[in-house]
């Protein structure tokens, strides 16, 4: 069905979930209160890393009000490790068990009657540390004779692999030349508002555990916790919870979960543990890749690209929690929008005395981009051509889709040239660089940056396990209950929370579209994880395609009945009932037409009415799979589509730059996106101009740095800076859509691309702002103090 | 159990006499004590304005002042805007420029927007950047918010086209 037939999948339809956000009336982790519930805080190591010699609680155990203290030695009897997504023997408990590997790592936790008396508590916990020596730079952490961060592994550097793919030999010889950048990508922070944590109930006769918690996974990996919990999997039961943004951070939440529930197990009392933002900063799931690239680009004279060679050391802190998914998450979109045959990526991942990797919006691919970009840049200024022109020359073409790209991956669909002409036109690219031109007459360093880009969408989890010669998981699926009362209302029931992202909107959306009523009378609800069907929850935008394809595989299971139904009732045959306008009714013959109310009283409560043989009542659930995963090869020659929702975007931005200050000044932005078909614009609009503001912290602020002692630097908002709303400009958002042929409605995810384009196009604006000076950027957040330094070393 | 003063609030016209720790922070006696958990933590810091109330009309950061020096005073917090089950209009611009994704943030974004508008109730647009730049949000680019202020103001960009 082409767009314009569509009555609600396409139009700006007023959130679902904002009433109740906006009354301060949803229901965060932090707000959840069950009778009894006492409160933790935990006391971290200010050592990057250093034997645990002796705890003594006593004084903690003696303070009024606190009920118990747990250390590393009771998570050990306690707990399992907490899941890791990765098969290296990288073991981490909730609390750190007989060293301290990153400052900021939990020691010992205490639950009281209330957050003040647990800080209280903690302060009075004495722990005698033994210095080791410090690791804190990946490259000395590979050196032989470094401290090891894990004694269990052969050395720090806890995995490494070349993957191969097409003739990388042939390219490169036959190239006219070879562009070489070195790049550096530093570790940013999700830092969502709501911080993450967990209120467990134990009940220690049923021997079950309640849990309410920002995690996403409830219900994906809820499996694995339990292990880690050590309760069977089917008394594990975990509550959705609204959630005050995520961005990749709180997938999993093993640390926070395991604090609480290990606390709760303890004293027989429910516990709540909420990080604080200092614990968030220092030690969550939220950094970001810190990488360092050495890459290469095979290019024609005439500005072709044949092939590219990454390799990439990934600085992973204390932990390989995800292993190297960020590297397959790359790994679906090396070569870009480009036409390449082969490319080669080598990746190194080091393990150092910092808090571990988690995941944050892009995942890998940001970085990536980056790197990609930032060669074409390099092309374009060593070729002597125009750096529209360059990518234009080697954009796949709109007719070679499905694209299969050297490694296995499908690229499902795709209009690059359309992209980048509406970008074009929306900047009104030649008057910029005549005002440009004009600009640096009067000696003002302004700049007009470019990055065409992809966003891969709708995760799959095949990325974990093609590094390894072992198989693993190869699903990822979502799913949606959907009835229909007696009184024709029409509710959703999902079973992965809000995560700050518009669920529940799309899904009315999608069942007003299927049977013709207004989103806003349908009822969204969320389900706990033991009345669960699987879902893996957001992340790796896949919300709205999952979502989509999981009520369309629904309704077509509740027509089905309605239809049955509705031909009993009018003599008809089944495939002649059209839904619509409220109602069911029988092709062509108006007036043989019932509305929702009268099908739903019928199947509740008229059982004599129904078909012979039929069940009353009218529920339909579905589980909808990954659209389109295949596996790799055996040899790994070929990887398989495992990130074939493929989106795109250009973006634009134009600077200005105070060489003196290193200031950027934003003086426009243009962005324009291609997610297939568009389900509701104001909602993708805000997922862009919400990305690129991350994209413009990673550009130019934020970072999770560390000192070379290990100490961390940013442990506070006055350190880690955010964007406010005055270093952003108005975003101008322009969209192409493309649909997917693979998903309903055309649909692909659009939760990532802001920020997985963004740093790349201010780069790029930034270096072109300070063209005449000869300024080169090759790294990331361009701080004022980088940029002054980098005017500086141009100017000797 | 250290010792507790008796203090006096009004929060949203509900008159309460309460005793609190000296330590305590208003946020704390507002969501623990009273149940309002329409205000959130964002950084405890000061920084991120996640927490923020109004005070006698002023904003204030609810986890940087303690309960006891908030005795007298009256209060409104995200609880009090609404009216029945109709949106305060600022509320109802916020939904309809999409001024808000995930939530969090967006009580304390109310506050400040509703105290902007009191002292300026046709700010233009850079005042309005200007007055949120004291709070963090991590979801929208701010787009959403700056054209949800404008458009309770009467001032129109709300409507810009996508």
């Amino acid at each position: 069905m082409a767009t314009a037939e569509r009555r609600w999948i396409g139009k700006d339809v007023p959130r679902l979930e904002d009433p109740k956000l906006l009354a301060g009336r949803a229901t965060y982790t932090d707000d959840v209160k069950v009778a009894g519930l006492l409160h933790a805080a935990v006391l971290r190591s200010p050592h990057p890393h250093a034997r645990i010699a002796r705890i003594d609680t006593s004084r903690a155990r003696a303070l009024p009000g606190v009920y118990a203290v747990v250390t590393g030695e009771d998570a050990k009897a306690m707990t399992n490790p907490l899941p890791a997504f990765c098969a290296e023997p990288v073991t981490q408990y909730a609390l750190a068990v007989d060293k301290v590997r990153f400052v900021g790592e939990a020691v010992a936790a205490v639950a009281a009657v209330d957050r003040y008396t647990a800080e209280d508590a903690v302060a009075l916990i004495d722990v005698q540390y033994e210095p080791l020596p410090v690791v804190a730079d990946p490259f000395a952490a590979m050196e032989p004779g470094a401290a090891k961060v894990h004694e269990a592994l052969p050395s720090n550097l806890v995995f490494e692999k070349t993957l191969s793919f097409g003739d990388v030999a042939g390219d490169f010889a036959s190239a006219d030349r070879v562009i070489r950048r070195r790049l550096r990508w530093h570790r940013a922070s999700a830092q969502p508002l709501e911080t993450a944590g967990a209120v467990c109930r134990y009940d220690p006769i049923a021997q079950k555990m309640d849990v309410w918690s920002n995690t996403n996974m409830i219900n994906y990996v809820g499996w694995l916790l339990a292990n880690t919990l050590k309760v069977p999997a089917s008394k594990l039961n975990i509550f959705p919870m609204y959630v005050g943004g995520s961005f990749g951070s709180k997938h999993v939440l093993g640390k926070v979960i395991g604090i609480a529930a290990m606390l709760a197990k303890a004293c027989g009392r429910p516990v709540k543990f909420m990080e604080d933002r200092v614990d968030n900063l220092l030690a969550s799931e939220n950094l970001a890749c810190d990488r360092f690239y050495d890459a290469e680009l095979a290019v024609t004279r005439d500005g072709i690209f044949k092939s590219i060679k990454v390799r990439v050391v990934d600085d992973y802190g204390a932990y390989f929690q995800f292993g190297h998914g960020t590297h397959g998450n790359a790994l679906a979109q090396v070569t870009g929008p480009y036409r390449m045959a082969s490319f080669e990526y080598g990746v190194q991942c080091v393990l150092t005395n910092k808090c571990q990797q988690g995941v944050f919006r892009g995942a890998g691919s940001d970085a990536g981009n980056f790197c990609l970009e930032r060669l074409v840049d390099a092309a374009a200024q060593e070729l002597g051509i125009d750096p529209v022109e360059i990518r234009r020359k080697n954009f796949i073409a709109p007719d070679r889709f499905p694209f299969k790209t050297p490694c296995g991956n499908i690229y499902d669909s795709g209009d690059y040239q359309a992209v980048l002409d509406r970008a074009l036109e929306m900047a009104g690219y030649a008057e910029l660089r005549r005002m440009q031109a004009e600009a640096r007459r009067q000696g003002r360093y302004v700049g007009i940056g470019l990055a065409t880009a992809q966003q891969r969408s709708v995760y799959g989890p095949t990325e974990f396990w093609f590094w390894y010669d072992s198989p693993g998981l190869t699903t990822a699926p979502e799913s949606v209950g959907l009835s229909l009362g007696p009184t024709g209302e029409f509710v959703v029931t999902m079973f992965s929370p809000f995560w700050g992202n518009s669920p529940e909107t799309v899904v009315a959306q999608a069942v007003g579209e299927e049977f013709g009523i207004d989103p806003a009378q349908v009822t969204v609800t969320y389900e706990d994880s033991q009345h669960a069907l699987p879902g893996a929850g957001p992340g790796g935008s896949r919300m709205t395609v999952m979502l989509t394809g999981a009520v369309v595989g629904a309704a077509r299971k509740m027509k089905d009945k309605l239809a049955r139904i509705a031909a009993h009732q009018f003599e008809a045959a089944p495939e002649d009932i059209v839904f619509g306008d409220g109602r069911a009714t029988v092709r062509g013959v108006p007036d043989k037409s019932m509305t929702y109310a009268e099908l739903g009283l019928k199947a509740y409560w008229f059982k004599l009415d129904l078909p012979a043989g039929m069940e009353s009542g009218l529920e339909a659930r579905h589980t909808y799979d990954h659209p389109y995963l295949t596996k790799p090869s055996a040899d790994r020659t070929d990887l398989g589509a495992f990130y074939p929702m493929m989106g795109h975007g250009a973006h634009i931005p134009v600077v200005e730059v105070e060489p003196e200050t290193g200031r950027v000044r934003f003086l426009r932005y243009v962005a324009v996106h291609d997610v297939g078909t568009i389900v509701n614009p104001k909602s993708l609009r805000g997922q862009i101009t919400g990305g690129i503001t991350q994209g413009i912290g990673m550009a130019l602020y934020e970072q999770s740095a560390y000192g070379p002692d290990g100490q961390p630097l940013a442990g506070s908002f006055m350190d880690y800076l955010l964007p406010t709303a005055q270093e952003v400009p108005r975003f101008e958002v322009g969209h192409v859509e493309t649909p997917s042929p693979f998903t309903e409605y055309g649909v692909k995810g659009g939760g990532e691309g802001g920020r997985m384009i963004a740093p790349a196009a201010i780069a790029s604006a930034v270096e072109d702002a300070l063209a005449p000076l000869g300024v080169r950027v090759h790294e990331v957040p361009l701080t004022p103090e980088r940029i002054v330094q980098l005017v500086e070393a141009a100017r000797r | 159990m250290p010792a507790t003063i008796p203090i006096g609030l009004t929060v949203n016209g509900i008159r309460h006499e309460l005793h609190v720790e000296p330590r305590w922070l208003l946020v704390d006696v507002l969501r623990d004590g009273l149940g309002l958990t329409g205000t959130h933590i964002g950084c405890e810091h000061g920084v991120c304005g996640t927490c923020t109330v109004l005070l006698d009309g002023q904003t204030v950061r609810s986890c940087l002042m303690l309960a006891a020096g908030a005795d007298g005073a009256q209060i409104t917090t995200v609880e009090g805007l609404a009216t029945g089950d109709a949106l305060h209009p600022l509320q109802a611009a916020f939904r309809d420029a999409q001024g808000l994704q995930c939530g969090f943030c967006t009580p304390g974004m109310l506050m400040v927007a509703h105290e902007l508008l009191r002292e300026n109730p046709r700010p233009s647009e850079a005042e309005v950047r200007e007055a949120i730049a004291a709070n963090l949000c991590r979801c929208t680019g701010y787009q959403g918010i700056v054209d949800a202020v404008l458009l309770a103001a009467g001032s129109g960009r709300a409507g810009a086209a996508r």
